[in-house]
């Protein structure tokens, strides 16, 4: 049995259709980016799921760490003047 | 992300955490059913289980394309013929989706590969029965794809979120294989009385084993404890055949069919009460002694032997292009 190393993984994303954005689906092992969008045409769009595809070598991706969640993402939730729904309006005046 | 580079221990110091504490975080996470992605913390055992878990569902993915594409050089219309091939690419596709999902927990391809082709990863004991005829394609897709939703649909809300989000795509198009399969079955039965008697004798081949695809009863069930706890699992093996069973009988007695069960009856709470299983037999071919069990390892083995100069081929390829790229 012959063992070959894997072929490079890369990140699917798919635009479901013409205006939305490409939308992460999953992964596949492909020799390059020119099979890799073979191989997510087969895998990934076998029922009209998009017009569209993006493939990325998945080691080209920075991702945070979960570990600086509360660093990165936290200090938002006390800052809520940033919403329009913070602000009292009164009634009679409209359209805004 | 499903990246695998990023799965690997970074080189900052851990935290201060002892494991107790760090599991109690890990428990209220799972018990507020937040979903673990591949770069949280988790128990070993967590992970292990789930490695073992998705690859031993890829692998059933992969080595159930076997028993059904024995038919598609046989199908008996174009139409069928059709549906055959893109149900069995569906299962390609879901064996791809599934290894995926595992990889995400640190562990390769090759080395998922490499564990079902040496025969010691296990995949679901109800591809090592044969095909002999075109029921059994009719039969598989109305049974053994109907067994595998019932256990499916609880694992698109499994805890670990590339699995959930894998079953979620599984699930979508494992529909149309159940819906297939009884639509043949549903020919065979309104034809002639020959397909008729090939449709029932599909059904008494394939009833038994499909109950057996739920796994042991839940007196005998190694893993269902823990696999509840961390909500991998959400239903015992016990109470999805129950479910499946109350589902099919009457799928069958609308095609005329006799389950082949004779003991099998209505209780007074409106749940089906079948005979006893016989897991003898499903030990054995869980241990490898099923009809079919050393004919799909020699396929998969030689399929996999034979593309080698392809995998091969493509990486030498690809370097020739980028290396003319940069040039």
């Amino acid at each position: 049995m012959s063992q070959t190393q894997d072929w490079p993984l890369f990140e699917i994303f798919v635009r479901a259709k013409s205006g939305l954005d490409h939308k992460h689906v999953g992964s596949l092992h492909a020799a390059d980016a020119a099979m890799a969008i073979e191989h997510a045409r087969d895998l990934y769009t076998r029922r009209e799921e998009g017009v569209s595809l993006w493939v990325v070598k998945s080691s080209d991706i920075v991702a945070s760490d979960p570990r600086d969640s509360d660093a990165l993402f936290t200090p938002a939730a006390d800052k809520i003047y940033r919403h329009p729904t913070f602000y009292d309006i009164p009634k009679e005046v409209e359209t805004l | 992300m499903y990246t695998q580079s990023l799965n690997e221990p970074s080189s900052r110091p851990v935290e201060a955490l002892d494991d107790a504490e760090r599991l109690a975080r890990f428990q209220a996470r799972i018990d507020a059913e937040e979903k673990i992605e591949p770069k949280d913390w988790m128990p070993d055992a967590y992970r292990q289980t789930l490695i073992r878990q998705i690859s031993q569902h890829a692998h059933s993915e992969i080595v159930g394309m076997l028993p059904e594409g024995n038919w598609i050089s046989r199908a008996p219309s174009l139409m069928r013929k059709s549906i055959l091939i893109a149900k069995v690419q569906d299962e390609g596709g879901h064996g791809a989706y599934l290894y995926s999902a595992a990889e995400t927990l640190g562990v390769s391809r090759a080395e998922l590969i490499e564990q079902l082709l040496s025969g010691r990863a296990k995949y679901s004991s109800i591809f090592n029965y044969p095909t002999p005829t075109w029921a059994d394609t009719a039969a598989i897709g109305w049974l053994v794809d109907g067994a595998a939703i019932m256990n499916q649909i609880p694992l698109c809300r499994c805890s670990y979120g590339p699995y959930a989000r894998a079953m979620v795509r599984v699930c979508k198009e494992e529909s149309f294989h159940q819906r297939q399969g009884y639509h043949a079955m549903l020919s065979l039965a309104r034809g002639t009385p020959s397909q008729r008697r090939m449709a029932q004798d599909a059904l008494n081949r394939w009833w038994w084993p499909a109950l057996m695809m739920f796994g042991p009863p839940d007196t005998a069930s190694h893993h269902t404890g823990l696999s509840v706890k961390w909500k991998i699992k959400r239903f015992t093996n016990d109470e999805l055949r129950q479910k499946f069973v109350d589902f099919t009988v009457p799928q069958a007695e609308f095609l005329g069919l006799t389950v082949p069960d004779p003991v099998l009856r209505k209780g007074d709470d409106g749940h089906y009460i079948t005979g006893a299983l016989d897991w003898s037999e499903f030990n054995a071919v869980l241990k490898g002694n099923g009809p079919c069990n050393a004919e799909r390892l020699r396929e998969r083995r030689t399929a996999h032997d034979d593309g080698a100069w392809v995998r091969e081929a493509a990486i030498a390829h690809a370097a020739k292009r980028s290396a003319r790229a940069v040039a």
